[in-house]
């Protein structure tokens, strides 16, 4: 057993996943080839996007595939950092638009 | 900045290079023999399929000094073809009756005095002539101010460096204010008739990563590339080459220097693509150095590693039937051609 819980050479075995469960993790790679192809988003823009949710839900194997995956596409650390800070803006609003919920709470029991 | 030959860098010594690509020791062990690859997929020995496209490397005398150059060109370095061996290559050219393109490089292959003569000869054999310029010699001096309408009068495709659409980006690798003039020097480009529409004068730019990461899609890097281009500068241009950085040379200095090396060579390798192997540039390239001899392609060339020794060595003695049916010598920098989608002098080869 690993003596850490995220191993980086990890990153590229994520398509073994498919060792316990080949049906179900087929149609999820399906699906995920599916989803990042060029549409109405841009291909680079899907990548900025992915970089900033890694941020969001905090995942290093993401943000370790996106930000390399971001500058493959083109991007520039501008561009990176713009998406993240899209990222800690929304994970900050989150927390502080409950704030409304607080302020109702306390209104509704206080004199 | 100095190339690393001004610097006395051990880099700047060919077998030096092919040391660090070819260590047995515990870091190298894990990069799979590049032969083996080919053994595995039925390529070995790599052949010749005969030889169409003739690249001259007019000499390693440039105005830049690029981060990532696999020539280590610099305005330090003073080889230049002769013009005796240019004549050598135009008897080639003349016999050579499977050949239909000549593609000049360098360094800024203008920088050679008889570049001008040179492309006159060739233009007036009638063959397609691709010179990869690197913009920005184009501003250099006043002597050069005329390029465009140069290549313009001769029909040569222009094929040139921009890695990125960002400046900071561009000048990272390029050395600052590069980007810049680029941008002008694609305008006066455009100017002439360069990547318009009707005009039948090609403009390609090349994209090559700024970094220890591997190139994108070409379709889609070329679509932000156009748009990006126009939008902020009113610059045309017909195709983006995606191209790999070649683990050699400056290349291979930084990734030494950054850490980036092993992972870099993994991600090459990882990233094996046999269709892309059997349509390596070697197959239909001949390459020829300043001083005339004989190479399988520009980085072979730059690695000193010349044509199989039981074919002709020098273009004094070309023979086209032997070095049209040629082995091609590999090493493991070739992983640098067949990662992804390819990669070759024109952009990715699947």
């Amino acid at each position: 057993m690993e003596k850490t819980y995220y191993n980086p050479a990890d990153l590229s075995k994520f398509g073994n996943i498919g060792e316990f469960e080949p049906n179900l993790a087929k149609k999820f790679f399906d699906y995920y080839a599916d989803v990042f192809k060029e549409g109405e988003l841009s291909e680079r823009e899907k990548a900025l996007i992915a970089l900033a949710v890694s941020h969001a839900i905090q995942c290093p194997y993401c943000i370790d595939a996106y930000t390399t995956e971001s500058l493959q596409k083109g991007s520039t650390n501008g561009e990176m950092m713009e998406a993240i800070h899209v990222a800690a803006a929304i994970r900050g609003g989150a927390s502080l638009v409950h704030g409304v919920q607080m302020m109702n709470k306390a209104k509704e029991i206080s004199m | 900045m100095p190339s690393l030959k001004r610097q006395h860098h051990e880099l700047s010594d060919s077998f030096v290079q092919l040391k660090v690509l070819n260590r047995e020791d515990q870091k190298g062990a894990h990069i799979p023999k590049f032969g083996d690859k080919l053994q595995e997929i039925a390529l070995l020995p790599l052949t010749s399929t005969g030889v169409e496209i003739f690249q001259v490397n007019l000499g390693k005398m440039c105005n830049q000094t690029c981060k990532h150059c696999h020539v280590d060109a610099g305005p330090d370095r003073k080889e230049i073809m002769p013009r005796e061996v240019m004549e050598q290559c135009l008897r080639v050219i003349r016999e050579g009756k499977g050949i239909h393109t000549v593609d000049l490089t360098g360094g800024a292959p203008e920088m050679n005095p008889h570049f001008r003569w040179f492309v006159e000869q060739v233009s007036g054999l009638g063959k397609k002539i691709i010179v990869r310029c690197n913009l920005t010699i184009v501003l250099a001096h006043p002597k050069y101010y005329d390029l465009p309408a140069f290549y313009r009068q001769h029909q040569v495709e222009v094929v040139s460096s921009l890695p990125h659409f960002s400046a900071s980006r561009t000048d990272a690798q390029r050395g600052e204010g590069v980007f810049e003039k680029s941008i002008r020097a694609l305008q006066q480009l455009n100017a002439v008739g360069y990547g318009q529409e009707g005009t039948g004068l090609s403009l390609h730019l090349v994209y090559n990563p700024a970094g220890a990461f591997l190139p994108s899609s070409q379709k889609s890097l070329e679509k932000e590339f156009k748009r990006k281009l126009k939008q902020q500068y009113q610059v045309d241009f017909n195709s983006l080459y995606t191209i790999t950085n070649m683990p050699i040379s400056r290349f291979l200095d930084y990734l030494l220097q950054s850490g980036n090396y092993e992972s870099y060579m993994e991600k090459l390798v990882a990233a094996f693509n046999p269709a892309a192997a059997a349509g390596v540039m070697c197959r239909n390239t001949i390459s020829v150095g300043w001083d005339g001899f004989l190479y399988d392609c520009d980085f072979n060339q730059m690695l000193d590693l010349k044509v199989k020794e039981t074919y002709p060595q020098h273009i004094s003695t070309y023979e086209k039937e032997a070095l049209d049916q040629r082995e091609i010598v590999i090493n493991q920098h070739c992983y640098g051609c067949t990662a992804g989608a390819g990669s070759s002098c024109g952009g990715s080869t699947t």
